[in-house]
């Protein structure tokens, strides 16, 4: 689920940006045509609304799994925010544990959690500006037509953001990038930071 | 010299601009911008890219890319609701004139005479005679302040009036269970919508904008405004209205911007 969605968040953003230089809503900023997906408009549309299908059935599909199996629960929750300051500080200062990969520390929660969010809102915006009539209520929700142009560019800033903090902290840490493309970190059996936790052996 | 590459040019036959070959062309040397120079040599290479490397335009991508894209006919289709109406404004917001929009530039709109226009009517319609231009003004004009929404991302607010679509159809007997309705531009230009859509309430002949006849960059004697479509799909200087069941292939989808293109 995490690659099929890292896949169509790429196809999302590259067409995003060539539909966005179409109409830019800041003056100084067009994405270059070699970054982008599509060689005009209509083909970054056409990506585009194919990358919402699998977007959306795979975020779906996440979202209901991650609920149902507690997945969420045991992973995101609970976040201290005294421990999300204490991590942030360490983090930052390079003196962050990364032991057991199994637990997500405080940083990872409110970064995990925050761009599942931001990926709804994003759906939500993008929603508004595809069927403004239709769901005319969610283009008020933005503050009007190019309210939701503009909360949809933000959410893909974000979003931008996040994939380039979360790829480079796991290029730092190895061992991650294994057990993303294998299903999840090889846990021993005495591993005494388990506790008896079973170990996921699901992709994420 | 120790050694020369005898594929290399000697030296001395390698001409060195002679200082007066610059003097005599200054001022051709002057007028290349190196701007412009550079600007073309950039295109040149986004055209190297969309030649070969654009994996959007390669048949087997684009096959299923369309395909895709007229699965989502059908979704737009089935999520529109024929009695949901899209959000009207007051007259203050109106832009005046509205924004000018076609394939081509405002200055090459080749304006309509009147004195020969006549509406023209073909399809699944009983009575196919055409319009004049008074007969249409004769009809009940329904006006309205909507949103007008460009595929590419702009939008402004534009007081429309009119004869009701749904009206004139059903006046001209119209075969109102018919699938498509294509509309003729006085150009090379042709936009279909689907019959849902044209019996919408705020679908109409627009023969007015804000109050006055249409002017000619934007549609004058008569153009499509409807609240529910994108604004391609509304097309201007109509001459020609056809009902029909044969799916029409639009100016727009040809190049492979998507049909229901419904807001």
């Amino acid at each position: 689920m995490h690659w099929t969605n890292a896949i169509a968040m790429i196809v999302m953003i590259g067409s995003g940006w060539k539909i966005y230089n179409d109409e830019v809503i800041f003056g100084f900023l067009h994405f270059p045509q070699e970054i982008v997906l599509g060689i005009w408009a209509q083909h970054a549309l056409q990506w585009h609304f194919f990358g919402m299908w699998i977007l959306v059935f795979n975020g779906l599909f996440y979202l209901a799994y991650g609920i149902a199996t507690g997945r969420f629960a045991r992973l995101f929750f609970p976040i201290r925010p005294r421990e999300v300051v204490a991590e942030m500080v360490a983090a930052l200062t390079f003196r962050l544990k990364h032991a057991d990969l199994t637990h997500y520390n405080a940083v990872q929660k409110v970064l995990y959690v925050g761009v599942i969010g931001i990926i709804i809102v994003q759906v939500v915006s993008g929603l508004a500006i595809w069927k403004p009539v239709q769901f005319s209520f969610l283009v008020s929700l933005f503050g009007g037509f190019q309210g939701a142009r503009l909360a949809h560019f933000l959410g893909m800033a974000a979003i931008v953001g996040f994939m380039v903090v979360h790829v480079a902290l796991a290029l730092l840490v190895p061992r991650t990038i294994l057990a993303m493309l294998t299903g999840g970190p090889r846990v021993p059996a005495e591993d005494p930071h388990s506790e008896g936790a079973p170990a996921p052996t699901t992709t994420h | 010299m120790a050694f020369r590459n005898p594929f290399a040019p000697r030296r001395s036959s390698v001409t060195t601009p002679d200082k007066s070959l610059i003097v005599e062309n200054r001022k051709l040397i002057e007028t290349i911008d190196r701007r412009k120079v550079l600007r073309g040599t950039f295109s040149l290479g986004a055209l190297s890219l969309l030649a070969g490397c654009d994996i959007s335009n390669r048949g087997a991508v684009q096959s299923v890319l369309r395909t895709v894209s007229d699965f989502n006919d059908g979704v737009q289709a089935a999520l529109f609701n024929p009695k949901k109406l899209a959000p009207t404004f007051s007259p203050d917001l109106v832009v005046k004139p509205p924004r000018f929009n076609a394939y081509y530039e405002i200055d090459e709109v080749k304006p309509v005479d009147v004195s020969t226009w006549k509406l023209e009517l073909s399809g699944l319609i009983q009575d196919k005679r055409p319009w004049t231009l008074d007969q249409i003004y004769a009809l009940p004009e329904q006006e309205e302040i909507i949103r007008h929404i460009c595929v590419e991302g702009w939008d402004y607010i534009g007081q429309w009036s009119g004869p009701n679509l749904k009206d004139f159809l059903t006046r001209i007997g119209a075969d109102l269970s018919a699938k498509y309705i294509a509309f003729y531009g006085n150009d090379d230009y042709m936009e279909s919508i689907d019959m849902a859509s044209a019996l919408h309430p705020q679908t109409i002949l627009a023969t007015k904008y804000a109050g006055e006849p249409i002017t000619d960059p934007y549609g004058f004697p008569l153009r499509l405004r409807t609240a529910v479509k994108l604004g391609y799909k509304n097309p201007k200087w109509i001459r020609a209205i056809e009902v029909t069941n044969t799916y029409p292939l639009g100016f727009w989808e040809k190049q492979g911007f998507n049909w229901f293109a419904g807001l």
